[in-house]
């Protein structure tokens, strides 16, 4: 099967039920697994998930879940560490997180005039990072439609990475927000949503922690450093909500 | 048209370490004192509780316990031919808010500076000769020395609950400690914390290579301990969770559990919250304030007149407020002359990555904000100026502070950082790496200053604080050279002198950037000394210009130095306390 034949569904799935109502697809594929065709169009009702659902988004449309979906899965990919980065809430946290007072802005000074800087002198966008996010996914829709006659998710993953790659280091001119500033806030959340406390909506079963062998939050080590001084220290994490 | 209140004796701008001990030694003589903080109340209960207060997300990323820039922020550019630009969102510094400010959130390394700290213009002279100065760097002498502020950096340690080792006992050299160290009339309060895998060799590492490491003084608290006031302090647990974040055992010391307390005990204190001062009012002569003017929670501008007036607003807020009440000369950079906004500081940094073979552990998440090991040998004057090209110094050290995987995910040098190999590369190098760090002085020159920019307001209208600032040929050399040592070091502790190094930490060459956090150590602005031409306060921090107004905090240091602010800033805050209870109530007037 073609690349084709495979994320239209889940980006035709999106549009159908709007982004905020559909569940995970059952377990997330590694990038070059293929999705069965879902040209049939059942509900997701239908076909109970095998993994735990996704809550849905509050922010993106379906055009930008799939995007960002496809862009958490190409900086986080499956392998024998942890899942891809989807099945792990990536996609939400940032979703949530551009839905909130960050992603509104609430903490930057947004009072003109607005004049390009020195790089040295910081962001000086009139934009809070949920418009600049939305901008910059349009823009690099927009690339790839003009490079490579398809969306984002819809490339090969090589090429995924190559586009993504290119965001990074500023290879690839944007037609309306600086690529530095786009790539850079994206990249951010993306990592913090692997990283985060999972009561934030990623890191899901706390796999990058597990991964590193960081204990969470709870432990405290004034009677351990020095008897594991040297010593791996290995328990098994916990997160704000095993607390709570 | 503001509201007038009924007058008080004394008002207090800010809530953190400079205000919090100024309430706490004021409140005391039945005086009618009232604190102004801008931000909100906080308190370690309900707000630092563990686990939720370990929340990265919430403290480091978003800032929970710092300024709000969306109302006030700075303008900034590295020189006068550019055109300043507001700072829209946080990045090298943190200047705290609420209750406890960045006391509350604070790393807690505790210091003392050096006899020659107190004294660079003198000393340097005195050893180098007049002509060594660079011609446009503005070396100044403290108007205290060492020996006057000994008593107070005594009693601040002591109210702090410090841990470390004393190097210099009543002029005698105690091993264990930094034997640089000004002369201590006693031990530090509690004993030095313990160590990490990491500050273990990097003791051993510079004990081999002739330097004299001892630990990091920290208000961290490696016991429980109960301060002269009756105070308890709890023990740090090493929860990995500290620089900008409140401290769930009160191990940190902080103002908002060791002096707003003090001060609530007097019916005569009061704390108002949600208030931010807009102005100092001053009368018509401008030479005496009247009192404030403040915003509260409701939006109303109301007047509090006061016979004396306390600014302990950071060093932005301080010179923001002393240049728009118009106290005192502001800097004029063309001419040269004036002194509020003159002598901006900061404070240089990098360092070396170390990598371990992998039978090495580190357990970077056992850590606190001063857990360290630190050596002075390229520090204030115990190095050869001449030889080494620049003034100043800085402390070199390992630690181990923070291994919360949010802030801390290091690769293997020139690995992928995401996609294919990423991970890996990752579980390989966590327990497996550490680094040596370099924090140095900073000199003032007329090029570094700050001023009120003539676009951007606040919220409130006012023209917003501009900052003048890039790294000198002295500081880059400095940066350069100490990167070296921590190179040097690196490879000592690996066992690889020969090896090649792999320098990393904080960019250095090139201009400053406002935009990577690098430190909250600002200073200067509103500068202390004995010259009113080339200071805007007397050695007890009052105003040259308008007497009832004194100014406290980092922002009356004349230079930066190679060492954390907050040991000195608390001493000094004791110190003017002092001068006021003692000396000022009783005749009020100008002290010098």
């Amino acid at each position: 099967m073609s690349a084709d034949d495979v994320t239209p569904g889940r980006r035709t799935l999106l549009k159908l039920v709007g982004a905020g109502a559909v569940g995970a697809l059952p377990a997330a594929r590694p990038a070059a697994a293929q999705e069965p065709a879902m040209a049939g169009m059942k509900m997701p009702a239908a076909h109970p998930p095998a993994a735990p659902l996704q809550p849905g988004y509050v922010f993106f449309n379906a055009d930008e879940a799939v995007f960002v979906e496809a862009a958490v899965d190409t900086f986080i990919p499956a392998d024998e560490y942890t899942p891809a980065g989807t099945e792990l809430g990536v996609a939400v946290f940032v979703d949530r997180q551009l839905d909130s007072g960050y992603g509104r802005g609430d903490r930057m000074y947004l009072m003109g005039p607005f004049m390009e800087g020195a790089p040295e002198q910081g962001y000086q966008l009139p934009l809070t990072p949920a418009e600049l996010i939305r901008a910059g996914i349009l823009d690099v829709e927009a690339h790839v439609q003009a490079a490579h006659k398809t969306t984002f998710d819809a490339l090969a993953p090589a090429d995924r990475v190559a586009v993504l790659t290119d965001l990074q280091h500023r290879r690839i001119a944007l037609a309306t927000v600086p690529t530095g500033d786009f790539f850079d806030v994206l990249f951010q959340l993306v990592m913090d949503g692997f990283f985060c406390d999972p009561i934030y909506g990623g890191n899901r079963g706390k796999a990058s922690w597990k991964m590193l062998g960081y204990p969470g939050v709870g432990d405290m080590y004034a009677n351990k450093i020095a008897q594991y001084r040297n010593k791996p220290y290995i328990v098994e994490p916990k997160s704000i909500q095993d607390f709570a | 048209m503001a509201n007038k209140l009924k007058p008080v004796d004394v008002v207090i701008v800010g809530a953190g370490w400079s205000g919090g001990i100024l309430a706490k030694e004021l409140a005391p003589t039945g005086l009618k004192v009232v604190m102004l903080e801008r931000g909100p109340a906080q308190d370690t209960s309900p707000d630092f509780a563990a686990p939720a207060v370990h929340d990265y997300l919430k403290y480091q990323r978003r800032h929970q316990m710092v300024q709000n820039v969306s109302r006030e922020t700075i303008t900034f550019r590295n020189d006068v031919t550019q055109t300043a630009l507001p700072m829209r969102q946080l990045g090298a510094f943190l200047p705290g808010t609420g209750v406890g400010g960045a006391g509350a959130h604070w790393s807690g390394l505790h210091w003392r500076w050096l006899e020659w700290e107190h004294k660079m213009y003198s000393r340097t002279v005195d050893k180098y000769g007049k002509s060594f100065v660079p011609k446009d760097m503005n070396l100044q002498d403290w108007p205290v020395s060492y020996q006057e502020l000994e008593p107070y950096y005594d009693k601040f340690e002591k109210v702090c609950g410090v841990s470390g080792k004393a190097g210099n006992l009543k002029g005698k050299i105690v091993p264990g400690g930094n034997p640089f160290e000004g002369a201590r009339s006693s031990e530090y309060p509690t004993p030095p914390m313990t160590s990490s895998q990491s500050m273990v060799m990097f003791e051993q590492a510079t004990k081999e290579l002739g330097y004299h490491p001892f630990p990091v003084p920290a208000s961290n608290c490696s016991k429980a301990y109960v301060n002269p006031d009756g105070i308890g302090l709890g023990q740090c647990h090493y929860c990995g969770h500290c620089t900008t974040f409140g401290c769930e055992a009160n191990a940190k010391a902080s103002p908002h559990f060791l002096m707003m307390p003090l001060a609530r005990k007097n019916p005569n204190f009061e704390l108002r919250t949600l208030a931010t001062v807009l102005k100092v009012n001053l009368d018509s002569t401008g030479r005496k304030a009247t009192g404030v003017t403040y915003v509260d929670a409701r939006g109303q501008e109301l007047e509090q007149p006061a016979d004396l007036v306390v600014l302990a607003a950071f060093v932005t807020g301080n010179t923001h407020l002393m240049l728009y009440s118009g106290i005192g000369k502001p800097f004029d950079h063309k001419t040269g002359t004036g002194v509020v906004g003159r002598s901006y500081a900061y404070q240089g940094g990098g360092g070396a990555r170390v990598l371990t073979d992998k039978n090495t552990f580190m357990n970077p998440f056992m850590g606190s904000g001063a857990l360290g090991t630190w050596i002075d040998d390229f520090n204030g004057d115990h190095y050869d100026f001449a030889k080494a090209g620049y003034i100043g110094g800085g402390g070199i050290s390992a630690g181990s502070n923070s291994g919360d995987p949010m802030g801390f995910h290091p690769t293997q040098p020139g690995g992928p950082q995401w996609g294919v190999g990423w991970k890996k590369s990752m579980v390989e190098t966590y327990q497996h790496t550490t680094g040596v760090g370099h924090q140095g002085a900073v000199m003032a020159y007329d090029a570094n200053h700050m001023d009120l920019d003539p676009t951007y307001r606040d919220i409130y209208g006012r023209p917003l604080l501009r900052l003048t600032f890039d790294w000198q040929p002295n500081e880059l050399r400095l940066m350069q050279a100490h990167t070296e040592v921590c190179e040097r070091i690196a490879r000592q502790m690996v066992g690889k002198k020969d090896a090649p190094s792999i320098a990393s930490g904080r960019p250095h060459r090139g201009r400053f950037s406002i935009v990577p956090y690098q430190t909250t150590h600002n200073t200067g602005g509103v500068v202390f000394g004995d010259d009113p031409r080339t200071s805007a306060l007397n050695k007890y921090c009052q105003s040259w210009d308008v007497p009832n107004v004194f100014v406290l905090g980092s922002c009356v240091f004349p230079q930066n130095a190679g060492r954390n602010p907050t040991g000195p800033v608390g001493a000094l805050a004791f110190w003017a306390a002092d001068a006021i209870r003692k000396k000022y109530l009783k005749q009020p007037g100008r002290l010098v």
